[in-house]
C-alpha cells in the first residue's frame, strides 16, 4: 500500500496550482494564435495549442515517472546528471542546430531539445548534493569558490551557445546560496555592481565621473581626521570608476549588438523604435488595451495578427493582459505568488540540508523566470528571450520545469525519512 | 538563518505588488494604450528591391528585370458583387475562382496572398478601369529575370519562390515564405549581393488591419535599395557560339584565360533556354526539364566526373622528371608488352612520348615513381611511392575542388592509400594493381573544369589563378581569388608542351591544325564501360602567348582527335583571331550528333 501512503504526503496544494498554471498556459496559447475565420480546433496538432497538449501530456506522465523513482536517486546520483547534461551542453557546441541566432537545439527527431534547459535542474542538484556536509560552510572562501564554480559551468556554455538569456537564469541559484549562509557583503557588492551599470546607462561618463569625483572628496573632507577611512574612500573611489569605465567596455565590445540594442532601448526605447523597442510598445499596448476586466476569451486583438512577437513563448503574458485584464493578470499574478511562497514554506520543512538547498533553486529558477518574463512584457526590464514557467509554449521548458517542481514534491514526501544521511 | 527566509518571501511578494501596481497603471489609468489599441496599430510594409543586373566581360546586358503585375487579394476585405462577370473579366471558370477564394482564405483572411499570378498586360490594362468594382483586390508589380540570351542557363542560374525547407534552416531570419532567393548558378552564389536591401515603410492601420495613414509622416521609412550590378568574366559571344557547336551533344566545354583564371566560356551541354525558368513559367517547366533523361541541370563543367584519359600524360611527365626518375633526352624501349597501346613499339623520349601518346612509356615512368626501391617489400615500397605521387597530382587541382564562384561543385578523386586498401585490402596491392592510372584512367576522376584549369597550368607554366565566373561586384574586383603556384621548375614545362604542340601539328589533334592559331593539346580517348568512348582534348593558344586554355569533352563521340579538338580549335580561333577560317570544320561539327539514341544514359559518375 506504498501508493496510498505517498498520496497522503504529496503536497496537493502545489500540485493544484501546478496544474491551473499549466491549463491556463494551454488556453491562452490557443487564444493567442486563434483566428475567427478560420476557427481552429483547440486540438488541432497543427497548431501550438494542440502541440502544447502533447507536451502536458507528456509532462503529466514524467511527474507520475518521478513519483516512481527511489527518493534517494536525486541525491545518489546528483554528481552523474550534472556530469551528463554537461557534456551535452559540450556536445550541441560542437554539433547541435542552430535556431534563431543560437546554438542550443540537440535534433530529436521532428523535434528539438533543448539540454540548456535540463542543466537548471541538474546544476541545482550538483549545488544541493555538495552543499550537504557538516564541514561546508559558505562563509569559507573555498566552499563559495566550489559553490560558484558549480553555477558558472552551465552559464559559460550556454552563453557560448549564443543563448545569454538562459544562462542568466543559473544566477537565480543565489537564493538558495543566500539562505544557506552566504554573506550578504557579497550579495551588497554585486547589487552595487548593477546599480552603476544602469546608472551608466542613464547618465553621461563625463557627469558621472564628475559626481563620483565631488562624493569622493565630500567624504573625503568629512573624514578628513581618521586616515584608515580615507584610504577605504580613495579605493572606493577607484573601484567605482574603474566599474564605470569597464560599463563602456562591455557594452561597445563585448556585447553583440541585439544584445546592446536591448539593454539600450531599455533606459532609451526610442533608440530603436521599430526594432526590439517596437516589440515592447506593441506589448505594452496589447496588455494596456485589456482594461480593467479584459475583452475576453478569444476576443483579443493585438495578440493575433501578429503585432507582438513570440505571443505564444516569451509574449504569452500579453494575451492574458488583453483578454483577461488587470482582474486576470492578478490571478495569474497570485498563482505565481501561491506558488512560490508555498515552495518556501516547503523548502523551510525539509529536514535534509540537500533537499532545503533543492528547494530553494526550485524557487530560485521560477521566481527569476517569472520576474524577468514579466518585468520584459511590461517593459521594465530588458528583453531577454526566457519562457514563463508552465504557460509559455514549448516542450524542453514545460519538461524541464515539470521535472525541478515534482523532484522537489518527491523529496518532500519523503522528508521525515531523510532526518540523516543514508 | 531562518530569518533569511523571511527576507525572501518579502523579496517574492515585494515584487508580485511593484507588478500589480504597474499593471494597473498600464491597464487602469493610462488611456494611450486603450486608444492605441483601438485606433492605431502600426504594420511594417515590406518594398522589394530590384536585383542586381548582369554583364558579360564586354559589358553586353545578360540579366534584367522585367515588370510583371500580380492580382493580389485580401479575403477579408474581397468583395464580388458579379460573379460571372468578374470571371469573364479575369478569363477564369468559376471552379478556379473559388480554389483560388479558398487558397487565399486559408493562407490568410488579413494578409494579401496572391490570386493570380503575374496577369498578361491585356489584362492588367482592362483591370485598371475595372478594379474598382473589386474592393479587397489589387495589383501589385513585381520584376522578374529577364534573359539577353538563350544560352548560359548553367551559370546564371535562376530565381524562384523559397523553399519551406530552407526557410526552417534559415538562421538570418531574412527571408519570408513568398520572397524570391536565387537558386542556382551565380543568382544563389551571389544571392547577398544581387537581392538588394529590401526597405519599409509603416502604415498606421486599424484592427481590421485596413491602411489608414502614414506612420509619423514616413519619418521611419527606408527606401528598398537595388542589389548590385555584376560583371561575368564570360564573353558572351564565345559562350554562345560554343553552345552552337554543342548542339546535339552531351559534354562540357570551358575555356579560361590562363594569365587571370577568368573563364571565358562555360558550356554545359544539352542546356536550356533560362528563359523557362523565369516567374510564372518556372513551375510548369521545372519539372519537365528535371526529369529530362539527358539532365540538363546537370552543371557537366563542375559536376560531371570523367577519367582524364591521355591528357594526365602532362601531368605524369611533369612529376617523373620532377622526381628525376626520367630526364627529358632518355630514351625508353617499350615493347608494348606492358598495357594496351595505339602507339607503336620502340623507343621514345619525352617529346615524342607525349606525340604519340606513347601508353606504354608512361606505364614504365610510372613504375619507376611508385616502385622506388625504398623499401624491401613492394607493397610497402608502392605505398610509399603512391602517396608521394598523389600529392603531386593534388597540386594540379585534381582531387579538389578549386573554388569557383559557381555552387555545387564536386571534387573528383585522386584515389588515396585507404581507397585502396579497401577494394583490395591493406598491403594486398602494388603497382601492378594500380597501373591503369598512369595513362589517366582507372579511379582517377576529374571534372572538365579542372582540365581546362590544366590547360591554363601549363600554359602558365606552373601556376594558376582560381578559376571564376564574376570579375567585378558593383565594380569591385571580385575578391575570392588567389594565385596558387606549384612546386615545380617551370623548365620541366616546356619539353611537355613541346609534345602538345607536336600533338596538333602532326599527331593525333591534326583536325585542329591552323597555322596561325598555334594551338597547343592533347587529345583523350577516354574509355567508356557503357557506350562508345568519349571524345576529350585539353589544349592552350597561341602557344608563345597563352590567351585561351580549354578543356572539351563530348560524350560517346570516339576518338578525342575528331570532335572534342574540333570544338576546342574552332572556339580558340575566333577568341584568339576573331574570325572563323574553317567553314568545313565548323559543318563538321555541327553535322555531328551524339546524342544518345544508342548509348540511352550519358555516363556520368560511373567510369
Amino acid at each position: 500500500m506504498r501508493q496510498d501512503q505517498l498520496s497522503q504526503k504529496i503536497d496537493w496544494l502545489t500540485v493544484s496550482v501546478y496544474g491551473a498554471l499549466v491549463l491556463a498556459g494551454w488556453l491562452n496559447i490557443y487564444a493567442a494564435e486563434y483566428d475567427p475565420d478560420i476557427n481552429q480546433s483547440i486540438f488541432d496538432f497543427d497548431t501550438s495549442a494542440g502541440r502544447q497538449l502533447i507536451w502536458i501530456g507528456t509532462s503529466v506522465l514524467i511527474a507520475f515517472g518521478i513519483f516512481f523513482f527511489d527518493y534517494k536517486f536525486f541525491d545518489l546520483s546528483a554528481y552523474i546528471i550534472y556530469g551528463v547534461v554537461m557534456s551535452m551542453l559540450l556536445f550541441i557546441l560542437i554539433g547541435g542546430k542552430e535556431v534563431a541566432g543560437s546554438k542550443s537545439w540537440i535534433g530529436l527527431g521532428g523535434f528539438g531539445l533543448q539540454p540548456s534547459e535540463f542543466a537548471k535542474f541538474a546544476t541545482a542538484f550538483a549545488l544541493a548534493k555538495y552543499l550537504d556536509h557538516a564541514t561546508r560552510k559558505l562563509t569559507d572562501l573555498n566552499t563559495l569558490g566550489v559553490s560558484f564554480a558549480i553555477i558558472l559551468l552551465p552559464m559559460a556554455l550556454t552563453v557560448l551557445q549564443g543563448d545569454t538569456g538562459t544562462a542568466l537564469v543559473f544566477a537565480a541559484l543565489v537564493v538558495p546560496l543566500f539562505r544557506e549562509g552566504m554573506p550578504p557583503l557579497l550579495l551588497i557588492v554585486a547589487l552595487s555592481f548593477f546599480a552603476v551599470f544602469i546608472l551608466t546607462l542613464l547618465v553621461s561618463q563625463t557627469v558621472l565621473l564628475a559626481g563620483i569625483a565631488i562624493v569622493t572628496l565630500l567624504a573625503l573632507g568629512l573624514n578628513a581626521r581618521t586616515p584608515r577611512r580615507l584610504v577605504y574612500i580613495i579605493a572606493g573611489a577607484i573601484v567605482v570608476t574603474s566599474v564605470v569605465r569597464s560599463v563602456d567596455f562591455i557594452l561597445t565590445d563585448v556585447l553583440k549588438p541585439h544584445q546592446q540594442k536591448r539593454v539600450l532601448s531599455l533606459v532609451n526605447p526610442n533608440i530603436d523604435p521599430l526594432g526590439v523597442g517596437w516589440n515592447v510598445t506593441q506589448s505594452k499596448i496589447a496588455i494596456g488595451s485589456g482594461g480593467f476586466a479584459g475583452k475576453g476569451f478569444l476576443e483579443g486583438t493585438q495578440t493575433k495578427f501578429d503585432f507582438v512577437p513570440e505571443q505564444t513563448t516569451d509574449f504569452i503574458f500579453c494575451t492574458i493582459g488583453e483578454e483577461h485584464g488587470w482582474i486576470g493578470s492578478l490571478l495569474m499574478l497570485g498563482l505565481f505568488t501561491t506558488l512560490l511562497l508555498r515552495l518556501v514554506y516547503l523548502a523551510e520543512r525539509q529536514k535534509s540540508t540537500f533537499s532545503r538547498i533543492f528547494g530553494y533553486s526550485v524557487v530560485g529558477i521560477i521566481f527569476f523566470h517569472f520576474t524577468v518574463n514579466i518585468a520584459m512584457t511590461i517593459g521594465l526590464f530588458p528583453v531577454i528571450g526566457i519562457p514563463l514557467p508552465f504557460f509559455s509554449y514549448g516542450g524542453s521548458s514545460l519538461w524541464a520545469f515539470t521535472i525541478l517542481l515534482f523532484s522537489f514534491l518527491k523529496l518532500d514526501a519523503h522528508r521525515m525519512q531523510v532526518l540523516q544521511r543514508w | 538563518m531562518r530569518e533569511r527566509s523571511l527576507l525572501i518571501r518579502g523579496l517574492i511578494l515585494f515584487t508580485v505588488i511593484i507588478f500589480a501596481v504597474r499593471l494597473f497603471y498600464i491597464q487602469i489609468i493610462d488611456e494611450d494604450y486603450k486608444v492605441a489599441a483601438e485606433n492605431n496599430v502600426v504594420q511594417k510594409i515590406v518594398q522589394y528591391p530590384f536585383r542586381g543586373l548582369v554583364y558579360d566581360r564586354n559589358d553586353s546586358l545578360v540579366i534584367y528585370n522585367s515588370p510583371v503585375y500580380d492580382l493580389m487579394i485580401v479575403p477579408k476585405e474581397a468583395e464580388i458583387a458579379d460573379t460571372t462577370a468578374f470571371c469573364d473579366l479575369l478569363g477564369i471558370d468559376r471552379e478556379m475562382l473559388e480554389e483560388n477564394l479558398r487558397k487565399a482564405k486559408g493562407f490568410s483572411s488579413i494578409l494579401a496572398s496572391k490570386f493570380i499570378e503575374q496577369i498578361s498586360d491585356d489584362l492588367f490594362a482592362k483591370l485598371q478601369d475595372q478594379l474598382i468594382n473589386y474592393p479587397g483586390f489589387y495589383v501589385l508589380p513585381r520584376t522578374i529575370r529577364s534573359y539577353n540570351t538563350q544560352s548560359l542557363a548553367n551559370v546564371v542560374g535562376y530565381v524562384g519562390e523559397v523553399s519551406s525547407n530552407f526557410l526552417n534552416r534559415d538562421t538570418t531570419n531574412y527571408y519570408k515564405s513568398g520572397d524570391y532567393i536565387g537558386i542556382g548558378g551565380i543568382e544563389k552564389s551571389y544571392e547577398e549581393h544581387l537581392r538588394g536591401k529590401r526597405g519599409s515603410t509603416f502604415k498606421v492601420v486599424n484592427v481590421q488591419g485596413i491602411i489608414k495613414d502614414d506612420y509619423r509622416d514616413g519619418e521611419y521609412d527606408t527606401l528598398p535599395q537595388s542589389g548590385e550590378n555584376i560583371h561575368l568574366t564570360i564573353d558572351l559571344e564565345l559562350q554562345q557560339y560554343a553552345e552552337k557547336l554543342m548542339e546535339g551533344k552531351v559534354g562540357s566545354v570551358v575555356a579560361i584565360e590562363p594569365s587571370t583564371g577568368q573563364i571565358l566560356a562555360f558550356v554545359s551541354a544539352p542546356s536550356y533556354d533560362p528563359q523557362l525558368l523565369s516567374g510564372k513559367s518556372l513551375s510548369k517547366n521545372f519539372p519537365e526539364l528535371n526529369k529530362d533523361e539527358n539532365k540538363p541541370f546537370l552543371n557537366r563543367p563542375i559536376q560531371a566526373r570523367y577519367p582524364p584519359g591521355s591528357m594526365f600524360k602532362t601531368i605524369q611527365g611533369i612529376i617523373a622528371m620532377h622526381e628525376g626518375v626520367v630526364t627529358v633526352d632518355e630514351i625508353i624501349k617499350t615493347d608494348g608488352s606492358n598495357i594496351g597501346d595505339l602507339a607503336p613499339p620502340g623507343p621514345y623520349n619525352m617529346i615524342k612520348a607525349i606525340t604519340k601518346s606513347s601508353n606504354n612509356y608512361f606505364y614504365l615512368i610510372m613504375r619507376r615513381m611508385v616502385q622506388q626501391g625504398v623499401d624491401e617489400s613492394p607493397y610497402i615500397d608502392s605505398r610509399i611511392g603512391l602517396e608521394k605521387w598523389r600529392e603531386y597530382v593534388m597540386n594540379f587541382g585534381l582531387g579538389r575542388k578549386l573554388g569557383v564562384d559557381l555552387p555545387n561543385e564536386i571534387a573528383g578523386n585522386v584515389p588515396s592509400l585507404e581507397w585502396y586498401d579497401r577494394v583490395y585490402g591493406a598491403k594486398r596491392w602494388k603497382y601492378s594493381n594500380i597501373a591503369s592510372l598512369s595513362i589517366g584512367q582507372g579511379e582517377l576522376l576529374v571534372t572538365p573544369l579542372q582540365m581546362a584549369n590544366l590547360g591554363a597550368i601549363l600554359a602558365n607554366r606552373g601556376y594558376f589563378i582560381t578559376p571564376h565566373v564574376v570579375d567585378k561586384i558593383e565594380g569591385w574586383p571580385n575578391p575570392n581569388i588567389k594565385k596558387e603556384k606549384l612546386p615545380f621548375d617551370p623548365v620541366l614545362f616546356e619539353p611537355i608542351i613541346q609534345g602538345m604542340e607536336q600533338v596538333v601539328k602532326a599527331g593525333s589533334g591534326i583536325r585542329g591544325y591552323l597555322d596561325s592559331l598555334k594551338l597547343a593539346g592533347k587529345t583523350s580517348t577516354v574509355q567508356n564501360p557503357h557506350g562508345e568512348d568519349h571524345s576529350g582534348f585539353m589544349g592552350f593558344a597561341p602557344l608563345d602567348n597563352p590567351q585561351i586554355s580549354i578543356a572539351a569533352y563530348v560524350e560517346n563521340a570516339g576518338q578525342g582527335g575528331r570532335a572534342a579538338v574540333s570544338v576546342a580549335s574552332l572556339l580558340a580561333e575566333k577568341y584568339v583571331l576573331g574570325k572563323i577560317s574553317r567553314p568545313w570544320l565548323e559543318d563538321y561539327v555541327l553535322e555531328e550528333r551524339y546524342l544518345p539514341q544508342n548509348a540511352p544514359r550519358p555516363t556520368i559518375a560511373e567510369n
